[in-house]
């Protein structure tokens, strides 16, 4: 009997491993069932769903870009604090001294393009298949809400590096708060209701009247946790509704 | 074009040319799957296969590419870091993340509360509601144009409205939010003259109270285009309107109205100088 042969009968190995892979049916159907990431699967699939110019594998390359984000992001947290001392020396520091930091730095920043790029792909996908339609309604919408989530995403990590870019792209972009209706204090009908710089809807999101050490936090806080924790619980809604729906659309069988 | 390619090749712009090109490639990839279903028919009887290893290699595949270009990415070009940012010098043009910059594009022609809070609300509903206000039960599955004619047509205008302005507002929005073409250098003492005047001026209108009067005629006029358009459906397509409802009917209406009024409001502004519609003491459209 070969070593590998021994190892393999060892408790340990069987322990771990249940099943071989020999290309056998059972096998195919364990290999999915007895795997718990790859159990978000069903063991059979319509055919047209292993069909690369008819899914354009768009909403998993979303998922996998979103776990690349997770962590490369949980790694990036190590050397990044979220305060005006210290957060642009902190990325000055990632990028010259620490191993492999413009490495990281930079994939996060590239995956969390390309996320809000597939994103759209996968709702034009969706779309112009028809594929909202009941019963899959629902779904869409949670879809829209992910979309939203991965845009405020990306737009409150855009302020973190602390540098001129950051800042006034999130002064540009939180500035247009201050017009909100009813709700900010140059938006119609704000003054009327007592809103003022510091106390309307824009000094809510910054916790200040200007983008400054509060916003920082702020959106540390957003980004880092609360929302990925959203979006997080939208997507298991999105993945489960996949599959109660019976798995990706396909033509009626009558029309 | 010095200055073009300069823009052009700034890593943070470098994916928004990557999206042009992407969305074009998949229109053309969707378009051309609905052409030939819409001529030779789709196959209804479609069998199952096995997850593993049908699909999962193919997830193995599309993971391996995607690491790949990720790594050669982040290897090759590094994310931008300005100076440390500093409240009191503000960069010319400033400009938000550029998924944004439709929004931003919008504030040219609309105030911030509809450009920044009103329109983008309307959008995220809009997008939500698709479903419930598409009520066509054919296409669902496969890629068909001549089942759906309306809903592909109106959700590519927004779809590629929203792209265009985009590309608009990152390569085209030089100091001070003016147009520069790509031949163009940006230069930051251009001075251009506002000439703008609200649309009742144009029409004579001098006075203050009847300028409101008519601007929320104007508006309100469009936006009953929507009931004069109901009433020829009712006519001809009375089936249709039935099964459609009224509140349904409304909401796609102004929804509708509401999306083709950014580019009537850009028509307006670039051609004839319009600032405002309507003119009221507590907002202007």
């Amino acid at each position: 009997m070969s070593t590998w042969e021994k190892i393999k009968r060892s408790q340990i190995y069987r322990s771990v491993f249940r099943h071989g892979y020999k290309d056998t049916k059972p096998n195919r159907m364990h290999q999915i069932v007895s795997n718990v990431f790859l159990h978000l699967h069903p063991t059979s699939v319509w055919r047209h769903a292993t069909d690369i110019r008819f899914t354009w594998g768009m909403g998993g390359i979303t998922f996998l870009l979103f776990i690349v984000l997770t962590v490369t992001g949980v790694i990036l947290m190590f050397y990044y604090r979220p305060t005006a001392e210290y957060a642009y020396a902190d990325i000055k520091y990632l990028e010259h001294d620490v191993p492999f930091g413009m490495f990281l730095r930079n994939m996060h920043r590239w995956a969390a393009h390309l996320m809000v790029i597939t994103v759209w792909l996968h709702m034009l996908r969706v779309f112009l298949t028809g594929s909202y339609k009941p019963p899959r309604e629902f779904n869409w919408v949670v879809g829209v809400m992910l979309l939203v989530l991965t845009l405020l995403l990306s737009f409150t990590g855009y302020l973190l590096p602390w540098d001129q870019l950051a800042m006034w792209a999130i002064t540009v972009g939180t500035n247009m708060a201050r017009a909100t209706p009813f709700l900010g204090h140059e938006g119609p009908f704000g003054t009327e209701l007592g809103m003022k710089a510091d106390n309307d809807i824009r000094f809510l999101l910054l916790g200040g009247t200007q983008v400054g050490p509060p916003a920082l936090l702020r959106f540390y806080v957003l980004h880092c946790i609360a929302l990925p924790l959203l979006a997080v619980a939208f997507m298991i809604v999105h993945f489960w509704r996949v599959r109660k729906d019976g798995g990706i659309s396909r033509p009626p069988e009558h029309e | 074009m010095e200055q073009f390619f300069h823009i052009l090749t700034r890593p943070d712009n470098i994916p928004i040319a990557g999206m042009l090109l992407l969305v074009l490639f998949y229109y053309w990839l969707g378009i051309s799957q609905a052409v030939k279903n819409d001529k030779y028919g789709v196959n209804r009887n479609i069998d199952k296969v096995h997850c593993w290893p049908y699909l999962t290699r193919i997830e193995f595949l599309a993971t391996l590419l995607i690491m790949v270009i990720l790594t050669v990415w982040s290897i090759t070009i590094d994310a931008p870091l300005e100076e440390l940012a500093n409240p009191s010098k503000t960069p010319n043009p400033a400009k938000a993340p550029w998924y944004f910059l439709g929004l931003q594009e919008m504030l040219v022609y609309f105030d911030p509360w509809i450009a920044g809070v009103v329109l983008p609300t309307f959008i995220i509903i809009g997008l939500m509601a698709i479903p419930y206000l598409d009520l066509n039960p054919k296409g669902t599955g496969y890629y068909s144009f001549r089942q759906r004619r309306a809903a592909i047509l109106i959700f590519s205008f927004g779809y590629l409205l929203w792209v265009a302005l985009i590309i608009i507002g990152t390569f085209f929005r030089g100091p001070g939010w003016y147009f520069f073409y790509p031949w163009e250098e940006w230069d930051v003492h251009r001075i251009v003259a506002i000439t703008n005047v609200d649309l009742p001026y144009l029409f004579g209108i001098r006075s203050y109270f009847w300028s409101s009067v008519f601007g929320g005629g104007v508006v309100l006029g469009y936006y009953s285009l929507g009931v004069f358009f109901y009433l020829y459906l009712k006519k001809k397509h009375a089936e249709l309107m039935k099964n459609l409802g009224l509140l349904r009917y409304v909401i796609i209406a102004f929804l509708f109205l509401t999306m083709t009024a950014l580019p009537m409001k850009m028509f307006l502004r670039i051609f004839f100088n319009i600032k405002y519609v309507w003119v009221t003491p507590w907002f202007n459209i």
